[in-house]
């Protein structure tokens, strides 16, 4: 081979090789085979049992997750008043634009559906995990096991889902807990029951008779924040 | 205002005119409107010769970090102040009226947050990582940028965006009526690499995302998601996150509704089947009329929106040659045809798209023509790369009522009067 075919031959396989196309796509200081996603890098380091255990918070319908605990609907009642009625109302039923918790059965099909922990909610997991996490608002992981277990029995009670005053609820009843409106979800079934919306060729001439008509206008309705209402501006 | 801290280069005439035009604007701005470039001042115009061309301005690093002109103050994020109890559960709006192309600055991608904007150390980052994996794994914020990164520029869409528009027209401009919505590039590691590098139990479905703020968000993800595209992403635009984005480490599910994009991510749990926490089945799930609710309702479909003329953008001359402007972005992939019509959907014509036209990201779209001065109905209709429409609205209700409140993509029409003035409306 000639020197110039030789100096050919090299850039030819350096440039497979920085294009990929060579048999080898390592790159300078990479492990052989080291690619993203199939080998371990090795970054991090073993979480520790208490680590996780402090940050594990999450409680699932089938119990997984439950801390041990207990508290009834009478002491939950009192918990309740003091901490979640000021933006609740005495009973879920809310003050102002806070979360209505309770009341509202029978109006998922209407045109002012209220959607209540009793009406709507499928799981009664979701209500002891979201206190547990976010509540009370502002004050977030404050309550303890017993309270978490009473205001979730109190709840409960304020949609008539617990019956009895005196009933404890605790982590190995818990799962006993049935929503009624738990059979009411369906999984996201659009690319089927909207299928229409997949068209071929759209219309693009005389799509509708007659000329549009003004049905509606936001204007009548004039709830548009006001221009200089905005957020104060540095 | 730093520039006023140099007097002696200044004449008292040069003073007074900062001081002009700084009234002006934050007149302006106070009426959250933009200042006209029609008006203006003659003694700053030809033949005169104004004090921004006598004068020095301010020097390099005096503006460390700098800001848009004080004559842009009006562009900002915007809330509305009936919709929530509180502002630490709330949500800001995108000005997208005073955008263009198809990246939204950091300042100005919407807000919504369930407790309150969490302002964390970077040092004391967290990342845990456990559940049903071979060795549980804890990252510092350090670890996750050692990883190699992935940059992609998508947009990010809650899902209740216009979801005040279910029962009819509400909101007069684009910033309340399809402000949820924006589009950066992010820097981050896929999730897939660390899911790698914990290693997956057989029995591995789902994942449980939770936030580090005071509602400890949290949302279930399938796997096959966080194998497919899911980044873990500590930068937008080249820059760290704002705090207001989940700084110092956020989710992004290309396509997916913007609820699932974990902010301020501290904790990743697999798991074997889904969680069905509030933000799932209270929260973002879809009622429809026969009192059945669709749930795990992730992708975003199809959708436009006309950002220029449109209520808080009117035309300001009185015919003659317009430039329409838009956004349409598509959660099943790239963004294919833009039609727009000028008469309330009777007659479509296909819009301009300019600059790039990428998977799950914004896509910028115009129609030029010459306004004969009367009035107009505006809509624009996305088309994706599945063939999907942007339906009507009133088709949109067909399926799903009004009751919804989320995944509203209906198409929205403009009307644009003789004046120029543009107003939310619904059409036959």
């Amino acid at each position: 081979m000639s020197k110039c075919l030789k100096a050919l031959a090299i850039s030819l396989a350096a440039l497979l090789l920085l294009t990929g196309h060579g048999s080898s796509t390592a790159r300078p200081g990479e492990k052989k085979g080291a690619l993203p996603g199939a080998q371990k890098i090795g970054i991090g380091r073993e979480a520790a049992a208490k680590e996780i255990e402090g940050w594990t918070i999450s409680i699932r319908p089938d119990g997984l997750g439950l801390p041990v605990g207990k508290g009834t609907v009478k002491q939950g009642a009192l918990l309740y008043t003091e901490r979640c009625a000021s933006c609740h109302g005495e009973f879920g039923e809310s003050i102002g634009r806070w979360p209505v918790l309770s009341g509202g059965e029978g109006t998922l099909k209407s045109h002012d559906p209220v959607k209540s922990i009793g009406s709507y909610w499928p799981y009664a997991s979701t209500l002891i995990d979201y206190l547990r996490r976010a509540k009370p608002f502002g004050a977030a992981q404050s309550l303890t096991n017993d309270e978490l277990y009473a205001i979730t029995a109190y709840v409960l009670y304020l949609n008539d889902v617990i019956a009895d005053e005196e009933f404890e609820l605790n982590e190995r009843n818990f799962v006993s807990i049935r929503l009624p409106n738990q059979p009411n979800f369906i999984d996201d079934d659009r690319e089927t029951t909207e299928r229409a919306f997949w068209q071929r060729s759209p219309c693009m001439k005389n799509c509708a008779p007659g000329g549009a008509q003004i049905t509606g206008r936001a204007k009548l309705i004039d709830v548009t924040p006001e221009p200089g209402k905005g957020p104060k501006i540095e | 205002m730093t520039g006023m801290d140099h007097p002696k280069h200044k004449s008292a005439a040069s003073r007074r005119a900062v001081l002009r035009a700084a009234l002006a604007a934050g007149g302006a701005a106070a009426l959250g409107r933009p200042v006209l470039a029609g008006a203006g001042n003659p003694a700053n115009q030809p033949p005169n010769v104004p004090d921004w061309t006598r004068y020095l301005g301010d020097g390099v690093a005096i503006r460390a970090y700098g800001k848009p002109s004080k004559h842009e103050a009006h562009v900002i994020r915007r809330h509305v102040e009936w919709l929530t109890a509180s502002r630490e559960s709330s949500v800001s709006f995108t000005p997208l009226h005073e955008l263009d192309g198809i990246i939204t600055p950091n300042g100005l991608g919407f807000e919504r947050h369930h407790s309150g904007i969490a302002e964390i150390d970077p040092a004391d980052y967290r990342l845990i990582l456990h559940g049903l994996v071979d060795k549980p794994l804890i990252f510092s914020l350090d670890d996750l940028k050692r990883f190699p990164r992935a940059n992609r520029i998508h947009f990010c869409e809650c899902a209740a965006n216009t979801g005040m528009e279910w029962r009819g027209a509400q909101l007069n401009g684009c910033q309340y009526t399809h402000g949820m919505v924006h589009c950066v590039m992010y820097t981050g590691v896929t999730l897939k690499t660390l899911l790698n590098e914990a290693g997956l139990k057989p029995k591995a479905k789902w994942l449980l995302l939770e936030g580090a703020d005071a509602a400890a968000m949290t949302r279930s993800l399938p796997l096959k998601k966080a194998l497919d595209d899911a980044l873990i992403a500590y930068r937008m635009n080249g820059e760290m996150l704002y705090p207001e984005h989940g700084y110092p480490a956020r989710v992004v599910l290309p396509g997916w509704e913007a609820n699932m994009w974990v902010k301020w991510l501290r904790r990743i749990e697999v798991g074997d089947q889904p969680w069905h926490h509030r933000e799932e089945t209270s929260k973002y799930t879809d009622l429809l009329e026969n009192g059945v609710a669709r749930r795990f309702t992730f992708v975003m479909d199809a959708k436009s929106i006309i950002t220029n003329p449109s209520p808080q953008a009117p035309l300001r001359h009185k015919s003659g040659f317009t430039v329409l402007s838009g956004i349409a972005w598509s959660g099943r992939g790239k963004i294919s045809r833009v039609d727009v019509s000028l008469d309330g959907g009777r007659n479509w014509r296909t819009a301009r798209i300019d600059g790039p036209v990428w998977d799950k990201a914004l896509t910028r779209f115009y129609y030029e023509f010459d306004w004969n001065g009367r009035e107009l109905l505006l809509q624009s209709r996305a088309i994706d790369e599945s063939g999907y429409v942007q339906p009507t609205k009133a088709d949109l209700r067909k399926y799903r009522g009004v009751n919804s409140i989320y995944h509203n993509n209906g198409i929205q029409t403009w009307h644009v009067h003789r004046n120029g003035e543009v107003e939310n409306v619904e059409v036959s």
